[in-house]
């Protein structure tokens, strides 16, 4: 792997991560992060989204005219999106019926459509998939992350009914790390979404501060 | 009657956009460092909404479920609302050109506020009646507003308050946003939807 793929990665992960540096697609990253499950759930969709819609928009950039960019894409990723909506409905049913609304959601997720624009549309085939795959990784990563903080301290287990969601294999990761009677429930209900994603926009600071890089303060600025 | 008005208020307060479905929330984010800007985004997101919904319920009925051609809902979906947008952004531009200005970078990118699809997509998994889902979405975004304008009040006062660097900027909003949804879930319990 040549230093620029390195870069793709590194930046994709952890550098400029979509939910804790760049905070776009917060919707997601709270709604479905209601467990560790949920959340890995909804992050790998989205990355297979990403990766898809990336390296078609980068093998068809030459032919895509600036003044129709943004409808080309979001139908480009609404195509993407349709797919595995569908694959996930026959294959995974059971985490289809949990992510429920927010699998067609991902057609207005920012953080595909930012790096399409600010990447894809610039970049060749092979690094264009890439971004979009680490991006979508770290995405997943993220919401692992928010997910498992708010299942722990709201329902005591981590990666609950994985064999359920995600098949049989994933029988071993099911843990139970407190009893039951000691959640917090409020971390399950919105208020906990809010607040434990800002903890961890926090926490990510800390270990950048940490590594000698300036904190981020922007993000909340660039909408879309 | 009083099944509307219960749905109503459903829809804006107990099940709000923002708090309690988590739709919408980077312009939540984005656009309230200013009262005004976010007055005027609810605003012509309500416009949005409400046009797009009663759009999809069209398209929904007579186009997706008389061809049995549920499976490009996403796609029509997202087209519809695309049109909507640019309708939204024509109109204000000729009534009121101030707020076209100020609104500016913004009124595109409504397209891709997950509020909109998402209520959309709430109304066709409820099954709901055409004035119903016009109501409904209506009422959503009215919930949707009135929660933009609070947390911006909230946001002007932060910015003069003492933050320590850690928290300063998002972290601190998000936390804000957690009491405020603490707040809201005081009206569970007043109406279900």
């Amino acid at each position: 792997m040549s230093a620029n793929y390195k870069t793709i990665a590194k930046d994709g992960l952890w550098d400029n991560n979509g939910v804790f540096s760049m905070l776009l697609g917060m919707c997601p990253a709270m709604a479905m992060t209601t467990s560790a499950t949920n959340g890995f759930g909804m992050g790998l969709a989205t990355a297979v989204v990403m990766a898809a819609s990336s390296l078609l928009v980068a093998l068809f950039r030459k032919l895509i005219t600036p003044e129709v960019r943004i409808p080309v894409y979001i139908l480009i990723v609404a195509a993407m999106v349709t797919l595995v909506d569908l694959a996930m409905n026959a294959w995974m049913h059971e985490l289809y019926k949990v992510l429920g609304l927010f699998i067609p959601l991902i057609v207005s997720n920012c953080l595909p459509l930012a790096r399409l624009e600010s990447f894809a549309a610039k970049q060749p085939v092979l690094p264009s998939f890439l971004d979009g795959l680490f991006m979508g990784l770290g995405f997943t990563i993220a919401l692992t992350a928010i997910g498992a903080v708010r299942e722990i301290t709201g329902n005591g287990t981590l990666f609950a009914d994985a064999s359920l969601l995600l098949g049989p294999a994933f029988k071993a990761i099911e843990l139970r790390l407190l009893p039951a009677d000691m959640g917090v429930l409020m971390m399950i209900l919105p208020p906990g979404g809010f607040i434990v994603t800002g903890l961890l926009v926090v926490v990510k600071r800390l270990f950048d501060l940490r590594a000698g890089k300036e904190i981020q303060m922007g993000g909340a600025h660039s909408v879309a | 009657m009083r099944d509307f008005v219960l749905l109503m208020i459903g829809a804006a307060l107990v099940n709000n956009v923002i708090l309690a479905r988590f739709l919408g929330l980077c312009s939540f984010m984005g656009v309230t460092t200013r009262i005004d800007t976010a007055a005027g985004m609810g605003l012509a997101t309500t416009f949005v909404i409400t046009v797009s919904s009663m759009a999809d319920w069209a398209v929904q009925h007579y186009l997706l479920d008389a061809y049995n051609l549920g499976y490009l809902r996403t796609v029509t979906f997202i087209l519809v609302i695309a049109s909507a947008v640019q309708f939204t952004e024509m109109t204000i531009k000729k009534v009121s050109p101030e707020l076209f200005q100020m609104l500016g970078i913004y009124l595109p990118l409504i397209t891709t506020n997950c509020a909109v699809l998402g209520v959309a997509l709430l109304l066709v998994e409820g099954h709901m009646s055409f004035i119903a889902s016009t109501l409904f979405a209506f009422a959503s975004s009215v919930g949707y507003s009135l929660v933009m304008v609070i947390f911006a009040g909230l946001r002007e006062r932060l910015v003069l308050a003492q933050v320590p660097r850690l928290f300063a900027g998002p972290p601190i909003a998000f936390i804000v946003a957690g009491l405020l949804a603490m707040a809201f879930m005081g009206f569970s319990g007043i109406a279900t939807s």
